[in-house]
């Protein structure tokens, strides 16, 4: 048995995905860069899956460029951003401490290179407040990046508001979409976002795909040289199967939008009401203002790892923001920023559920994740010190 | 490819001497809830022989696989040997920990010589 958990992480390729992909990879293989017929039937499918996707975020089609995911697309939404922002002779951007590495890491480099930087906070609950992001504009400032959607903690932010703020302000506005698009209602016009990312694996679509929205008139500075694909505003030939793929699984996570969110909301909210039986745990962000899959715990006492193997044990696949997950000495930045410290941090889960997702499913991770926890606290020094009263519980 | 090594996750899984032991001889502790790792190791002691050993851990799976296989490398053995075990010890018995959690193997070293100088802090007599 297995219970795939970590739709946060990728998910589950469509099966009118991978079948819109086949033709493609089988006999459709031409370039579409191509002038004959076999290479410009390429270029229609490629066409026909830009549309396709325009029109659910309701953009212009000439608007998109496809990238291999959604890391490149914040890479080059943000360095283009800033180039512009250095040729009218502003070099001050705003962010938040939670974003994703491929936007934190890029404006790290910005910053070696003479760029300052406002990591707007996100409080306790994982939520900008809008007001903070209106004072921290100023005449200096040439980019907002802020996520739609965080990965870990699953908080949906006030996209339209932040949008509106930067438009009045006439700063450009770019917003790490990645866990948004296909789950969440996302209008390019109407939010006015300048500059969006997404990636297809995370809507059911293939890996190693994704797109960058850029409003009409932004500018964009390639990372990748070499053709005048994409307008000239990426090099390489496209991906078409994955382009193809990307633009069915899309079509389908829109027209179930509605409705898979309600179900897996109330999913999503009886795991947290189960969860929440276990003594000395918190969630963490936002209990309503979340994407629809998302449950992230901390329970004090154990750490993320161990947790994790023995889930992996009993079939249920889920991650966590523990040091030893992250690959480094410090805990998740994300729970960093909304003030975990870092004995709790290291005990944190996170289970994204998907639209396969069942009643008995939660009911049996619930009783997992108990049975789990209350295991490891059993030999837990931490857990007894707490039990003791020889130190103070933080939970 | 697995993360870790049969003989760690088998260790990790059933544990081998968890727990305290209440009138220890010698009682350590080392790491800290920040780095996200704490073993405590506790020890009885007779005739300078190590008779029993038990251990709490706080951290990953390696950290509970080393705790487990330190406590199983020393019982029974002279608290002489006991002193001698090293962190190399450890992660061969479990045959190997990946790089990056080596760190792992170098706490169970520090939490039995750290349980072992609280023996000999209580029993400066017996201090060679």
């Amino acid at each position: 048995m297995r219970i795939y958990a970590d739709n946060a992480a990728t998910t589950q390729p469509s099966h009118a995905a991978i079948e819109a992909m086949l033709p493609l990879l089988w006999e459709g293989y031409g370039n579409p860069s191509s002038l004959y017929t076999f290479g410009q039937r390429a270029k229609e499918a490629l066409e026909q899956a830009r549309a396709d996707i325009a029109e659910v975020i309701r953009a212009d089609p000439k608007e998109l460029v496809f990238t291999s995911g959604g890391s490149e697309a914040d890479n080059q939404a943000i360095l283009s951003a800033a180039e512009l922002g250095r040729k009218a002779g502003k070099r001050h951007i705003i962010s938040t401490a939670f974003e994703h590495h491929a936007v934190l890491h890029t404006l790290n480099k910005l910053e070696k290179d003479g760029f300052t930087l406002t990591l707007l906070d996100v409080h306790e609950n994982g939520m900008v407040r809008p007001e903070e992001l209106e004072a921290a504009i100023g005449d200096d400032t040439c980019l907002v990046t802020i996520m739609s959607a965080n990965n870990e903690i699953g908080t949906v932010q006030p996209v339209r508001e932040l949008g509106a703020i930067c438009a009045k302000h006439a700063v450009l506005f770019h917003t790490d979409a990645v866990q948004a698009v296909g789950h969440l209602p996302v209008d390019v016009k109407a939010d006015h976002i300048d500059l969006l990312s997404a990636s297809a694996h995370k809507f059911h679509g293939p890996k190693g795909v994704g797109f960058l929205y850029a409003r009409k008139g932004v500018r964009l500075t390639n990372l990748i040289e070499g053709g005048a694909q994409e307008n000239g505003r990426r090099g390489g030939t496209e991906n078409v199967p994955g382009i193809v793929g990307m633009a069915t699984a899309l079509k389908e996570s829109a027209a179930r939008m509605a409705e898979n969110a309600e179900r897996i909301s109330a999913l999503r909210d009886r795991l947290i009401e189960g969860l929440r039986e276990i003594p000395h745990s918190a969630l963490n962000g936002d209990s309503v203002r979340r994407l629809p899959g998302n449950v992230n715990f901390c329970f004090e006492g154990i750490e993320g790892e161990s947790l994790l193997l023995l889930l992996d044990d009993r079939g249920i696949c889920a991650s966590s923001g523990s040091a030893c997950t992250s690959g480094s000495l410090d805990p998740s930045h994300v729970l960093l920023a909304i003030g975990r410290v870092h004995d709790v941090a290291h005990g944190s889960l996170r289970l994204s559920l998907g639209e396969d997702a069942t009643e008995e499913e939660v009911e049996y991770i619930i009783r997992n994740v108990k049975e789990v926890v209350a295991y490891l606290r059993g030999f837990s020094p931490v857990w007894r010190d707490l039990m003791s009263g020889k130190a103070q519980f933080i939970l | 490819m697995a993360l870790y090594s049969e003989k760690v996750m088998d260790h990790f899984r059933n544990p081998r001497n968890v727990g305290v032991i209440e009138d220890a001889d010698g009682v350590g502790e080392v790491g800290n809830a920040k780095c996200g790792d704490i073993m405590k190791m506790y020890l009885k002691i007779r005739d300078d022989v190590v008779t029993d050993v038990k251990f709490e851990t706080f951290g990953c799976g390696s950290a509970i696989a080393s705790s487990s296989m330190a406590t199983e490398l020393i019982k029974g053995k002279p608290v002489s040997e006991a002193m001698k075990l090293t962190n190399k010890a450890v992660a061969e018995a479990l045959d190997g920990l990946p790089a990056y959690k080596m760190h792992c193997s170098v706490l169970a070293e520090e939490a039995i010589q750290s349980a072992l100088t609280d023996y000999y802090s209580r029993h400066p007599e017996k201090r060679e």
